[in-house]
């Protein structure tokens, strides 16, 4: 099955090509195929935790951004049945914290939003939470709204250049699992290593302070096209 | 002991109630308007950052947006201590004028024409839009839908969306205009123009041209002496962007005049228990009930009593129409200003005034070099503290004011809006046009109508009811007898 040293696999039947030890969503996007997920990021090790790139594989639900490819691998991606669960995902994401997508800076930007709309989800089929979860205005650089987080880890799983951490699950094992942020660390941030997080934040939980809008409504990555169009040929 | 408190905030949208209290001989002795809503701006901001308030307070209303969003912004200026460049004014200007003039627009033709167009006693199945797209002609309609479309493409183009703009900065706008658009906006803006000019002649025409239409706008029973507010700019002439806040008084003498900022030294509010809204009136007269006149702090915010508490209108066409609205209801000048008119009816034909005025300054703003100025961002770093934002809306003067800890986080917010303005005057005005229509117990839906025409004219954020599909405002009047019996109950598109 292999061809030229890459593994051989099929998404949804398209024949498609990896290196040994490739995730499938990895491999899946260099072969033209969306595969949507909110925690995954490149360069960054797969955490599993969003579970919207769940794929059937062999007919078994996997996470496409840990499970790597193996040669001859058969994928369903783009089935009714694998939408409709991710659908259900983005909506409890919805309903678990709060997201009023008109006032956050994020929108247009944002991933949950995009996928909200790519999966056509109209209003949420689970009654809201409306959970108290509060600002923190309190570091220099970054204004971090928890009411937005969704867990991701994606700012959890990023370091700064000189490898510190700055965000840091807190409260595990209770109701109030949460990202913390360590203020005095945050403060310090360059300019661009905050715009970094506020960029690897998937929703509008991470800002960076005085910089608010450098893209209007109307112009931003998801105004124009749905998430995943860039990847899709 | 125990205290507890019910505080209800609330921003009037949808729902109206009018109750008709009459005496033995059947004559009116009381009427009310009553608001039952409640709504939580002013609660549910608090903790939020203070830069989302543009976004978060432009849904309050699906009418007026641009007035929330462009208070709020002007607050966010006052809050973070930044003065927004030329550039950005005027952008912004050019943006709530557009507003204005579409905003006019919905008002005249879809809301207060019918009465006029169609009659007050005419047809209620046919007392609205259509009705007056049927008797003025397809033209004309298509006329107002086209003046309606392209401001709302302006609003768009300026402000990032075509309803709920998203524009505002603190200090700034998001989004600088390119000389295309510029050159768009500027042929939009000469259509605006000539759309005004068109509005006053059918205005002529249909309502001062009907002597029965103008012996009713000159009736006691729409008449009321109070005093009047409205934004100027240092020539004392309307602004609806930006300017000082000035009070005249029912005999035209200026009362105070002050910056927004200062309010609370001014306007004060108080509670009545049959009503959720409050009734501001004048703290520097004080509060004498219901009443008319110079001891009575009751005052009114609207088209009408923008025109009465300015010396002009900056632009010379809308200034002509200015001094011809004047002559024609029989104002004096005195030391160089024109007395004001009381006559609540003539709010509709100020209103196309006040559009003429914002279709010219449209022109004038989008002509000046400045206004594609790609400099239209302002980094705050100031520590923010307090701020307040004031602007006309098309129904009041409409007052922002932030209190925020030193990140910025909301800890108190204090919205007043247009309508709100407007409480105790329109309660007066309902009260003396049922007293003035309705005699012997002898009640007509047509009397019912003019009743309504009595707070119509004020353009009431209620009629963001409107914008509940099927766009029906629901009402109900109710009348009761000296005992306090219910007699009759009408109603309108109630549930």
């Amino acid at each position: 099955m292999k061809k030229d040293g890459k593994l051989y696999f099929e998404i949804d039947g398209k024949p498609c090509y990896a290196e040994e030890g490739q995730s499938i969503i990895d491999a899946a996007t260099e072969n033209g195929v969306f595969i949507p997920s909110l925690c995954h990021m490149e360069g960054v090790k797969p955490a599993g935790s969003c579970r919207i790139c769940n794929v059937k594989v062999d007919g078994r639900n996997m996470t496409a951004c840990t499970t790597p490819v193996e040669d001859g691998m058969i994928v369903e991606n783009d089935i009714p049945e694998l939408t409709e669960l991710r659908k259900a995902i983005v909506e409890t994401l919805f309903v678990s914290g709060n997201h009023h997508c008109p006032t956050c800076e994020k929108s247009g930007n944002c991933e949950l939003q995009a996928l909200a709309y790519r999966f056509q989800m109209l209003v949420p089929r689970f009654p809201y939470k409306f959970p108290e979860k509060g600002v923190n205005p309190r570091s220099d650089q970054i204004y971090h709204d928890r009411n937005r987080c969704i867990l991701c880890k994606r700012c959890i799983r990023t370091v700064t250049k000189d490898g510190k951490h700055v965000f840091a699950y807190h409260g595990r094992g209770g109701e109030d699992l949460h990202v913390a942020i360590d203020e005095e660390l945050a403060s310090r941030l360059t300019d661009e290593e905050a715009l970094e997080a506020m960029e690897n934040c998937p929703v509008g939980a991470i800002l960076k302070k005085e910089r608010g809008f450098e893209v209007p409504i109307g112009e931003r990555k998801y105004d124009h096209q749905p998430i995943g169009s860039e990847i899709e040929n | 002991m125990e205290r507890i408190s019910i505080d209800p905030i609330t921003r009037l949208e949808g729902h109206g109630k009018i109750e008709i209290f009459l005496n033995d001989e059947g004559n009116v002795d009381n009427a009310y308007l009553q608001i039952p809503e409640l709504r939580g701006f002013e609660q549910f901001s608090i903790g939020r950052p203070a830069e989302e308030m543009p976004r978060i307070t432009n849904r309050i209303c699906g009418v007026c947006p641009e007035a929330h969003h462009m208070a709020a912004t002007k607050a966010l200026d006052d809050l973070f201590n930044v003065e927004p460049s030329s550039a950005v004014k005027k952008l912004r200007e050019l943006f709530y004028s557009a507003f204005y003039v579409t905003d006019h627009t919905v008002h005249f033709y879809a809301l207060g024409a019918p009465d006029f167009v169609l009659g007050p006693e005419s047809d209620p199945a046919k007392r609205n839009i259509l009705g007056v797209i049927h008797k003025v002609g397809v033209e004309i309609g298509k006329q107002v839908i086209e003046c309606r479309k392209r401001n709302h493409e302006i609003i768009q183009m300026l402000g990032g969306r075509g309803i709920h703009p998203v524009a505002g900065l603190p200090g700034g706008w998001s989004k600088a205009m390119t000389s295309e658009e510029r050159d768009q906006i500027e042929e939009w803006s000469r259509q605006n123009v000539e759309f005004g000019l068109f509005s006053l002649e059918l205005f002529d025409d249909v309502v001062l041209g009907n002597q029965e239409y103008l012996d009713l706008i000159l009736s006691d029973a729409f008449t009321h002496e109070t005093y009047y507010m409205g934004t100027v700019n240092e020539d004392n002439q309307a602004n609806f962007y930006d300017g000082d806040i000035r009070v005249v008084g029912p005999d035209g003498e200026e009362l105070v005049k002050y910056p927004p900022s200062e309010y609370p030294a001014h306007v004060a509010e108080r509670v009545e228990p049959w009503s959720y809204l409050k009734f501001p009136y004048l703290k520097d007269v004080g509060w004498n009930g219901f009443a008319d006149g110079k001891d009575s702090g009751v005052y009114c915010c609207t088209p009408l009593s923008r025109l009465n508490a300015s010396d002009g209108l900056a632009t010379p066409k809308a200034q002509e129409h200015f001094e011809r609205f004047y002559e024609t209801l029989g104002s004096e000048k005195i030391n160089g200003r024109y007395q004001p008119v009381h006559h609540r009816l003539a709010t509709h034909w100020a209103r196309l005034i006040e559009l003429l005025y914002s279709a010219e300054r449209m022109v004038e703003l989008v002509q000046d070099p400045e206004i594609t100025s790609q400099d239209v961002r302002t980094v705050v770093t100031n520590t923010p503290d307090e701020g307040v934002g004031s602007v006309e809306a098309p129904r009041g003067t409409l007052t922002h004011h932030y209190k925020t800890d030193g990140n910025g986080i909301l800890t108190d917010v204090n919205l007043i809006v247009g309508t709100t303005n407007n409480n105790a005057p329109i309660a007066m005005s309902i009260k003396k046009a049922a007293q003035g229509l309705i005699k012997n117990g002898e009640v007509s839906e047509g009397l019912l109508n003019m009743v309504e025409m009595a707070f119509r004219n004020y353009d009431p954020c209620m009629s963001c009811a409107t914008h509940s599909l099927p766009g029906k405002m629901p009402l109900e009047v109710k009348i009761y007898d000296a005992d306090g019996e219910e007699l009759e109950t009408h109603q309108q598109y109630v549930d």
